[in-house]
This record gives C-alpha cells, structure tokens and sequence, in this order.
C-alpha cells in the first residue's frame, strides 16, 4: 500500500495533494501495489467524497478533535496511528510548508527520514531512483533508498500533474485516532499587509534579484519596467532588506503570477523563487552566471552583467517606442 | 537560559562547482566555503533573545571537517560564548537522520532551552535534520520561523512561522523546544574587532563522533548538472550589450510586447 497525504484547511483542499495523489497512483503502479489517501481532520466536512472520486483503494479520515487546526504533534500523532495500522510500502506527500513541518518528525518515530523534495524518479532495475536537486538548484543528485518499509517521499510541485489524478470509486474509512499532549498552541493565521499592487493582473513584470546590488540601483530596473508598461517585482532576498515591499515578493511565499512576458534580473532561480513565475508565457533571464537555474526555464537569455545590458534594452525599447 | 545554535558549513553561494570524477560528490578541496545562510540567522535570533532577556548562554555547535572551525570562529566573534565542534570529515556522507542523531548524543546533557538551526542548508537541503532532532530529544519544534517574539520569553514563547503565499501565524510554545529560523528574520550583525579579540578566549569543545549504524539512509549515487527543459535563445554570445539589442528585437518581434 501507498498512502497519500491529503493536506485541507478546515475541510478545503489544499491543490497539490491532488499531485500527491497522481505520484501514489504512478508508484503504486510501477511497483504493483494500491494507493490510499489519508485526511487528518476533526471531522470530515464532505472532503472524503471529493477524494473518493480518485482511482485509490480507500480514503481514510484519521479523526480526532484535536485535530481541528494544524500542529505538528497532533499531525505526527494521526499519522504515527495510521502507519501501524496500515503498514504502507510508501508514504507520498507534496513538498509544502506543513509537510516540511511535522513529515520528518513522523519519520523519525519509525527510524526513517524523508526523501524530500524529489522532482522525478525512474525504475531501473526493480529499484526506484529518485532525483533531487541540490546546491540550491545548482545540481541534480540521484538517490536511492534503503531499508525497510516504510518509506517517506515528498515531491516538489509540479513533479506531478494534479490533472492526471486518474478517477474511480474509493471507500472511505473513519479511524478515530489517539492524539496525545499537544505542546503548542496555535493562533490564527493572518496576512501580513493586504496587498496593494496585486502582481497577478500584470502582463509585463520586471523582477529584481540580489544580483541589483544596492536599493539606489532599483530605480534601473524601474525604468525598464516603466518604458515596457510593467510592473516591478522581486525575489525574497530584496523584500528582506526592504528596498521594495513585501508585496512584491514572488515567490512560494509571495505572490505567484503568470504575465505575459517576466524579465528576471539578477535572481538566480531558486525553486521557491520559480514556483512563483514558472508559468508565465515568456520567460526572460539576465545573469551574469551562465549556470544559474533560471536560464533552465528561460526562453531568452542574456549571459553577463545586467549593469550593462539594461541601459541599452532601455535606450533600444524607447526608439522602437517611438517609431 | 541556554540557548544552542545549530551552525552548518557550505559551499559559498556563487562558488562554482566541480563535480568529481567519481560523480558522487563535488569537488570540495576548491571551493570557498561559507556559513549557511539561514543558520547565520539562527544565530543573530538567539544573540537577539539572550541580550533582551539580560542573560544567558549562546552554545554554537557545528558538526563538520578541521575547515568547519571557521564557522566556530566567525560565530564567536559576533558573541556566542562557546562552541561543541563534532569533528566529522566528509560529512556530506551522513543522512539527516544521522547527523540528527549524532548532534542529539553531543547536545544532549547541555539540557538547553532552545535550540535554533537554519530551516535548510544550502547544500543538500534536506532541510529536516533539526525536525528529526527535536523527535530524538523528545522537545516540541516549529520550522520556518520568521519572527519571534522576545518579549513573550517566560518559559514559553511565542514564535510566527512563515505559511505559503504571504500567510504567517503565531505559535506559543513551551520551553524546551526547537526553532528551524528562516533567512531575513532580522539584520544579520558584523563582528566587531573587540569581538574577534575575545573569541580567542572562548571555549571550544571538541568531540569526535562516531557514526551511527542506519540501514534505512538515503544514498546519493550521482550527482549531474540538471537537464535542461526548455530551450533556451542565449542572446549576444557573452556580450550584454550586444545581447540587450537582440532582446529587444525579439521581444518586439517574437513575443510581441512592443
Ligand atoms: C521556505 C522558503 C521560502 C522561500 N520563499 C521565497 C519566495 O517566496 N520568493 C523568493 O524569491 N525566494 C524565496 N525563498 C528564497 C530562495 O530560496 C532564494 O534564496 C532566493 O530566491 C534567492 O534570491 P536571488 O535569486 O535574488 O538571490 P541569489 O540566489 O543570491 O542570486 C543572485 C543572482 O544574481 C546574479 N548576479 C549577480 N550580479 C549580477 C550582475 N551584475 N548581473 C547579472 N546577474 C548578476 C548571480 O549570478 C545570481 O545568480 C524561500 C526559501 C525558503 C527556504
């Protein structure tokens, strides 16, 4: 058996365990064996029939009424229950935020790890080799596991489709599970600042990365963005320092937008950078380091000093302009 | 209150890597190295801590190679007032669960308050190990925590974790517990000349590990650089300006912006 993590916000799921759900189904079929989802929750408000309509052997609602908000033991102690119970071959989950928090401390009350954040595997031999990346995106590492079952594997988003979830007819199980001390006490969460600028509408953005240097610098990209009709966006690292709000952060933890034409100008292409942009129609990359993960997902490129090249993409934009 | 910090040594972020011949590892012997990003914050957080509640102890512990006494040095001169070195060459070998277990069995009898670690290191990125060592210390944790709140220090505290797509919210904890800080929590302090001079002075424990039997670790059998995706138009063959002026004909052209 294959168990796949269903992550929901008070009953609303949350889409990439739909992608969680696709890579339980692909390895159970590769290595012969079923697919289950599992739903932590206090009470399953319809969720269960939502994903009882997946090709999966059963769906089981692992309850407790501490498990009415998110907190990593209450979470470890669901799923410490359901493992024993069900011994499964794999443990499958999407790569979010919450699967980082409690996965590994599930794993570990079994004497395992996680095989996190992997972007594909294949079958060689009979064995399963995943891939992962690593030095930030930098490079690909081949990984096998070893042991026992079972094993935790989470996947990064977009290593699977949530649209080649194949459909069926599950059943659906109730476990009511032991929670134990909860030692945290969860507030509610909350956005920071509403955002003023919603990047998502923007056809034409313009994003700043470390590689800018300073904040007197910002202003360069300013007028690129202006003579194209953009907007002006940036990674994480330039929100941090606070030289362009925080609602212009792309990104995992940002806003994640899909314009017509992203120019990325000194970001290197963090996965958690990515996620927020990958989409969008045409991607532009200018970096002075011909390896950077962006150029993977670039469809221009412009290898070199960013200094140098946007005067002149400025200059050329404003005589065609005005033409 | 005793507070450890988790400090891990990496390769420089612009370093550029060679991959060895043996295709399982980079080759480390010319690289620059560096402290990992997220667990310099880690640390600024507990000096933070310790200087607003007028007492206490910054224990920084870093496992690695002799090379990881740099990491040692430069987190006390900012003002750690010691340091565990576990001396483990060619730590890239070890899997989280290792490494956990080994940090678990140096840090146990310090009987800290807190520990923080960076929520990944910018190598392997496991970004678990501090997860799985709170599980073997039997304490509660919070990862990617991106504010916390001093004031609340009371045998509990309050820290805000960072949820996707601009969401945060606040936890309160009980102490013991374990934090895995994220990048950007606050400025990030220079050491001072008079600090470099005192950490001279400070002590440096040093502890020789032995690696734990663990059947069920996972195995890097080769790393490659990542296959490409997408074809990519290179623009201006090395030459940014150049490169700047054929852009802008394809934007004008080809993606029709202009
Ligand atoms: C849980 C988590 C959540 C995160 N959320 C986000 C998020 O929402 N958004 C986000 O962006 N990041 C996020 N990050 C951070 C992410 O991992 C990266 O650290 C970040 O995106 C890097 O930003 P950067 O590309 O600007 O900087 P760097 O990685 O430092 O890259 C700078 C780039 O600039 C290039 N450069 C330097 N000088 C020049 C020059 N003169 N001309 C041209 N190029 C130059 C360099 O070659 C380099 O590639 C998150 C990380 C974690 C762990």
């Amino acid at each position: 058996m294959i168990l796949a993590f269903i992550e929901h916000k008070n009953g609303i799921l949350n889409k990439t365990s739909l992608e969680a759900i696709t890579a339980a189904q692909t390895l159970a079929k590769d290595l012969g064996l079923r697919a289950s989802a599992v739903i932590p929750c206090d009470e399953d408000r319809g969720l269960a029939r939502e994903i009882a309509q997946y090709d999966l052997e059963k769906v089981i609602v692992a309850r407790n009424p501490k498990l009415n908000v998110y907190t990593p033991d209450a979470w470890a102690d669901a799923w410490t229950e359901v493992i024993k119970k069900e011994n499964p071959q794999y443990v499958v989950m999407a790569h979010t935020y919450q699967v980082r928090d409690f996965a590994p401390k599930v794993a570990a009350r079994f004497e395992r790890e996680v095989l996190a954040d992997v972007i594909r595997y294949r079958k060689e031999n009979g064995h399963l080799v995943f891939t992962r990346r690593i030095f930030l995106g930098k490079l690909d590492a081949d990984v096998v596991l070893q042991g026992d079952a079972p094993h935790f594997v989470t996947f990064q988003s977009g290593a699977f489709r949530a649209d080649k979830a194949e459909k069926g007819n599950a059943d659906e199980e109730i476990i009511d599970v032991e929670v134990g001390e909860v030692r945290m006490t969860p507030e509610e969460p909350f956005q920071e600042a509403k955002a003023s600028v919603d990047l998502t509408k923007s056809e034409i953005i313009v994003a700043v990365g470390r590689g800018i240097k300073s904040q007197e610098n910002i202003a360069l990209a300013q007028q690129l963005a202006d003579v194209l009709g953009g907007d002006l966006a940036a990674s994480r690292p330039i929100c941090d320092a606070e030289w362009l709000p925080i609602d212009r952060q792309i990104g995992s933890s940002g806003q994640t937008v899909a314009p017509k034409l992203y120019i990325a100008l000194g970001i290197s292409g963090a996965i958690q950078h990515v996620v927020g942009m990958k989409n969008s129609q045409t991607i532009v990359a200018i970096n002075k380091d011909p390896e950077a993960p962006i150029f993977d997902i670039a469809d221009y490129g412009i290898v070199g000093d960013l200094f140098e090249a946007v005067p002149v993409m400025i200059e050329e934009i404003k005589k065609v302009k005005g033409n | 209150m005793k507070i450890v910090v988790l400090m891990k040594q990496v390769a420089n972020k612009d370093a550029v890597l060679r991959i060895r011949s043996d295709g399982k590892w980079i080759e480390e012997a010319d690289v620059a190295m560096q402290t990992n990003e997220s667990d310099g914050y880690a640390l600024e957080e507990a000096l933070r801590l310790k200087e607003a509640k007028g007492e206490g102890e910054v224990v920084v512990c870093s496992l690695g190679g002799a090379s990881a006494k740099a990491v040692i040095k430069d987190a006390l001169a900012r003002g750690a007032d010691r340091a565990i070195h576990i001396l483990v060459e060619e730590s890239y070998k070890l899997s989280p669960y290792q490494t956990a277990k080994i940090i678990a069995e140096a840090i146990k009898d310090e009987q800290a308050d807190l520990i923080f670690t960076g929520l990944q290191s910018d190598d392997v990125g496991y970004g678990q190990t501090g997860v799985i060592l709170a599980e073997l210390l039997g304490i509660p944790h919070a990862t990617i925590v991106i504010e916390v709140d001093r004031s609340s220090l009371n045998g509990t505290l309050r820290v805000k974790r960072e949820l996707e797509s601009g969401w945060y919210q606040w936890f309160k904890y009980r102490l013991p517990a374990l934090f895995t800080i994220q990048s950007g929590i606050s400025q990030i302090r220079y050491a001072t000349l008079q600090g470099i001079m005192k950490a001279k002075s400070k002590p440096v424990k040093e502890i020789q590990a032995t690696i734990p039997e663990f059947p069920s670790a996972q195995k890097i059998e080769k790393i490659y650089l990542p296959l490409k995706t997408k074809q990519t138009q290179l623009l201006g063959n090395g030459d940014a300006k150049r490169g700047a002026i054929e852009l802008v004909e394809k934007l004008r052209t080809e993606v029709r912006v202009l």
